[in-house]
């Protein structure tokens, strides 16, 4: 195995446009489905929108169902703050995200794709119509049918966990349903269903241009290929960039970083905060060889300055989990309103220090039954924030 | 035959049926996991988080309503985390609820209580957030009481308002800290589509959804020496107050409710039955004048199929929802308004009352009847024609208020002059009972014979299929019938308004071909009633339905045409069915509503 070098590596692979994807497409249409699962399965590939699940066997799994109407649907609903990655995707490079569409539907055998667009990207309906357009035209002409529609989302953020997303399209209010069933078995009108995140597809495309190798050779063990960063927070350049992952949060911080970073909140708000003493060990992956990090969402990197009083990035990440869950489940609904007034009194108190103690407690319990992501992960940034900045909770 | 599969629970080995839950492996097991959103009449929402069980190997604790079985499951419900956790979920629940015990309708019987009590959630360590919220109670309803704050949002009024009735009055609105359970535009119950049925208020778990209660103005009434208050009890309601009482379900106990509405100081204890009697031969001779007028007369103009007019639920939902099919119903009054017109006109003649100093009280098994006895034309006696309705319910509770010990009642008898019933108007209590009562006596004025079904039992129209059809031949009438020779008489019956919906759907599209169906409302009709018993269940209405159908065999008249009362109301003062007097104080009009 090569050596895992956990630097920062730039990488350009998403982005690079070299107006090739016809042939892609019609070449890799040529060959056999289960031959493309394979490649997705041995590129390591993991999905870029949450959960992390392998892309390949998610196609593996959802080919294998027996349904003759099945689905494809690529999530677009981009609500995590301050990421707008997908966005620039879409609407640089959207032939990428369609041709990946086009063989997700070839390989699981479905006709139909949709792409579900967060409502503030309304604006690029036109122009993502047009390519779907000609994308279409094209198919046609090499006789493969597959078309392709856009659902404007509902602007709520629970409508990005894909059994909310399916609900919302279905017309109903946007719930997480219950899992099982997945969608690879029921999804989208309860059919079998493929859903990926926007920079998930447009990675198959690199892997069905330059085969599974030359992604497997980016990244670490777990870890493989590059991702998408959305660099914000207090740095001297903030942005999107295309990074190899498994790189060391000290790397990325010398990198990013004002000369005075105090912490990352990586991972956005279902993420976690890792303070400025635990940056040397840790790397940024789906499972990092040395802390365990994970990328829960969208690949938010946020840094914070000595002048950011962490209490206040915890009371803005509480308040938005209490406004942005669907609030169906107790753990979820009401335990984020318990977090987030129960800072507040211990910042007044109202309440014991201590209090604390039990409120990491009630994360736990929220992590073991909230019934979606949602509810599951406020204990990553809670507990990552108190533990580490326990003083700044109190005082 | 489906697969079996094998699994742990708590060590104990269970073979269960494929595609079974967690939560029913656990039931068929003698293995009790708490619930809360979970109903069995309902589709599994999984939002709650108090029935969550510990699966061997997974990371995180899996809701037991909403996770299927699989092979080699092994499942914990009582460890250390399950306890942790569902407690914490109890005191959150807690946290957010006006938890005013001491001054709630449902205090006793109400499923979180019972959780907190088996939990013993006695401190508070979370931060009550219900004084934070404004919570609104929407009391406008003559029917119902919604207070949010009592709500635990497991959205079981929602699920039952959709799955079972179709009607969509409640839904989720909002999200977050934000979510409630309100209405279209947040209007107050009365002022949507909601048809007060009551199912939602049978379906809740705690106070959120009660009834409107009228107890304290029924003992005023019977109370004050100047006032002769009298009191009719449905069908349905002689099979439900036993169980609310705290007997079996299914237990029959006509004679003690008798007997204790006597005690509580009714001055005088009739029977709906009797007007359900009545309802019969009025309806028939309705539908015998339609059938004439449609195959006799030619006359384009009739609507058929005709449709029962009993339940008030079913009457609001077609107003709001079918206004094109009004003169589809049936013009009859239900049997509690038909009861109250005569009860201020014939009755008090007969007793020699002042009909204004007399208060007619109803019992019901159902919510709708209050906003019926409300209706503004409801006053054709010359008052209001019922003046409360009580449901099982609220009976129970003034039984136990006045501390009459019901197991030991002596069986007593109602009083005359509108006291006497037959079985068929037993069965009114039950889905299809109208439409055999129906049939007893229509068939037999046409043929001057029984229907032809062992011991009147006409089979094909009971039962729990949500709806049902049958038709029954008519051969050799007498003279007078001669044109239905050979006519095959068609019904359909349906219950729960879901159930409505599709025959209604059927009759729009003009794929329906029937003469007569018969709706009710509530799933099981009458016996599960919106006033009826909480809790309720698919075994539960189907052991009311078998102590209904158990009454009326052992009822000595079973045709409502041979009710001695029947035949002597009509000879004394309402002459002959449909005529003057009868159109005048036993049928009614509908009114057309919006659909919101
Ligand atoms: C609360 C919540 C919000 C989510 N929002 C998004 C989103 O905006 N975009 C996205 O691609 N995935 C989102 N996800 C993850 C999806 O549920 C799903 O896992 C993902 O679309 C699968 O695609 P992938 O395998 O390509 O990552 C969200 C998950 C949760 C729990
Ligand atoms: S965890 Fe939160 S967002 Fe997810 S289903 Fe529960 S309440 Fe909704
Ligand atoms: S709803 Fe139940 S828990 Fe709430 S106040 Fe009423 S009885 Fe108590
Ligand atoms: S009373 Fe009936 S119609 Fe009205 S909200 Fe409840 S279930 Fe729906
Ligand atoms: S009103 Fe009752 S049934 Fe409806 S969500 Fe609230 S607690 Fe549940
Ligand atoms: S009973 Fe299972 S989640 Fe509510």
């Amino acid at each position: 195995m090569a050596f895992e070098s956990y630097q920062l590596k730039r990488a350009d692979f998403i982005f690079k446009n070299e107006n090739d994807w016809e042939k892609i497409l019609s070449r890799t249409l040529s060959r056999p489905p289960q031959e493309i699962i394979n490649e997705l399965m041995s590129s390591e590939l993991k999905g870029r929108g949450g959960a992390g699940f392998p892309t390949g066997l998610k196609w593996k799994l959802t080919a294998e169902e027996s349904a003759s109407v099945k689905y494809v649907i690529c999530n677009a609903d981009e609500g995590e703050p301050g990421t707008f990655k997908d966005r620039e995707i879409l609407s640089l490079v959207p032939y990428k995200v369609l041709v990946a569409m086009a063989v997700c539907g070839y390989v699981i055998g479905a006709a139909n794709g949709f792409i579900y667009l967060r409502g503030e990207y309304k604006y690029l309906v036109p122009e993502l119509n047009k390519a779907i357009k000609e994308f279409e035209y094209y198919c046609k002409e090499i006789n493969h049918n597959f078309n392709i529609s856009i659902f404007l989302g509902s602007g709520a953020y629970i409508c990005g966990e894909e059994t909310a997303l399916f609900d919302s399209m279905e017309g109903k209010r946007g719930e997480p349903r219950n899992k099982p069933p997945y969608p690879t078995s029921s999804g989208y009108m309860g059919k079998p269903t493929v859903i990926n995140n926007v920079e998930t597809l447009a990675h198959t495309f690199t892997i069905f241009k330059y085969g599974a190798k030359k992604f497997y050779d980016l990244g670490v063990q777990y870890s493989r290929g590059s991702k998408l960063f959305s660099v914000s927070g207090d740095t001297p350049k903030p942005g999107i960039y295309e990074l190899e992952l498994g790189m060391s949060l000290q790397d990325f911080v010398e990198e990013f970083g004002d000369g005075d970073t105090k912490a990352v909140q990586v991972g956005g708000a279902s993420g976690f905060l890792v303070p400025r003493k635990k940056f040397a060990e840790t790397a940024i992956g789906y499972k990092g060889k040395l802390t365990g990090i994970s990328l829960p969402t969208g690949g938010s990197m946020m840094l914070f300055n000595s002048s950011r009083s962490m209490y206040n990035v915890l009371d803005n990440y509480l308040e938005f989990f209490k406004e942005e869950s669907c609030g169906q489940c107790t753990p979820c609904r009401v335990g984020c309103q318990q977090l987030y007034s129960g800072i507040k009194a211990v910042k007044r108190g109202e309440k014991p220090a201590q209090y604390l103690d039990k409120l990491l407690k009630l994360t736990e319990t929220m992590q073991l039954t909230a019934k979606c992501g949602l509810g599951q992960s406020v204990a990553n940034s809670f507990s990552s924030i108190v533990e580490n900045f326990r003083e700044e909770m109190i005082y | 035959m489906s697969e079996k599969i094998n699994i742990t629970i708590n060590g104990m080995p269970v073979e269960v049926e494929q595609g079974k839950t967690i939560l029913e492996a656990a039931d068929q097991s003698g293995v009790i996991i708490p619930s809360l959103c979970y109903h069995k009449d309902l589709c599994v929402a999984g939002n709650c988080r108090v029935c969550v069980v510990e699966v061997v190997g997974q990371k995180r604790l899996s809701a037991a309503c909403a996770t299927p079985c699989e092979e080699g499951m092994e499942i914990r419900t009582n460890s250390l985390n399950v306890r942790n956790s569902r407690k914490h979920i109890i005191e959150l629940l807690l946290s957010e609820h006006n938890a005013d015990c001491t001054r709630c309708y449902k205090n006793g019987n109400c499923e979180l209580q019972n959780l907190a009590s088996e939990y013993k959630i006695m401190s508070q360590d979370f931060i009550p957030l219900a004084p934070q919220k404004k919570y609104t109670i929407d009391m406008f309803s003559p029917s119902i009481i919604k207070d949010n704050s009592k709500c635990i949002r497991c959205q079981r009024c929602v699920r039952t308002c959709a799955e079972l009735q179709g009607v969509n009055a409640l839904t989720v609105a909002f999200k977050g800290d934000e979510m409630k359970i309100t209405t279209f535009f947040e209007k107050a119950m009365n002022d949507v589509v909601c048809t007060n049925c009551g199912q939602c208020i049978n379906h809740c778990p705690t106070g959120a959804l009660v009834e409107r209660n009228y107890i304290e103005e029924v003992w005023e009434a019977i109370a004050n020496p100047n006032l002769h208050v009298v009191v009719q009890t449905a069908p349905a309601v002689r099979v439900g107050l036993g169980e609310e009482l705290g007997m079996q379900p299914g237990t029959r106990v006509t004679g003690k409710m008798v007997a204790a509405l006597k005690r509580l100081g009714f001055d005088s204890v009739l029977d709906t039955d009797f007007t359900a009697d009545l309802t019969i031969i009025e309806e028939g001779h309705e539908l015998l004048s339609r059938l004439k007028k449609a195959l006799v007369d030619k006359d384009k103009s009739v609507k058929l199929p005709m449709a029962t007019s009993c339940s008030p639920g079913w009457i609001k939902y077609i107003e709001h929802m079918y206004p094109e099919y009004l003169e589809n119903l049936s013009t009859c009054k239900s049997p509690q308004q038909m009861f109250g017109a005569l009860v201020k006109t014939y009755y008090a003649k007969a007793r020699k009352l002042s009909p204004d100093k007399i208060i007619s009280v109803s019992i019901m098994p159902c919510t709708a009847k209050k906003f019926e006895a409300n209706r503004p034309e409801m006053h054709d006696s010359g008052y209001r024609d019922v003046d409360y309705v009580l449901t099982t319910r609220e009976l129970a509770i003034m039984i136990k208020q006045a501390g009459i010990d019901f197991y030991k009642l002596e069986d007593a008898k109602f009083d005359r002059l509108m006291g006497e019933s037959s079985g068929a108007g037993v069965i009114f209590g039950a889905t299809g009972g109208v439409m055999e009562a129906a049939l007893r006596t229509v068939y037999a004025v046409v043929t001057g014979r029984d229907v032809p079904f062992e011991n009147l039992d006409i089979t094909p129209v009971r039962g729990m299929e949500g709806v049902r059809e049958a038709s029954i031949k008519i051969e050799n009438p007498q003279p007078e019938w001669a044109f239905l020779d050979g006519v095959e008489l068609r019904c359909a019956v349906a219950h729960g308004l879901v159930n409505a919906k599709k025959v209604m759907d059927d009759v729009a599209a003009g794929k329906s071909n029937f003469h007569f169906i018969e709706i009710m409302a509530c799933p099981g009709g009458c016996l599960g009633g919106g006033g009826q018993p909480i809790p309720t269940s698919p075994e539960i209405r189907q052991k009311r339905a078998e102590a209904i159908y158990a009454e009326d065999a052992g009822m000595p008249i079973r045709k409502s045409h041979e009710n001695p009362e029947i035949l002597k109301i009509y000879e004394d003062f309402l002459i002959k069915p449909l005529g003057e007097k009868s159109h005048h104080l036993l049928h009614t009009h509908y009114v057309g509503r919006n659909r919101f």
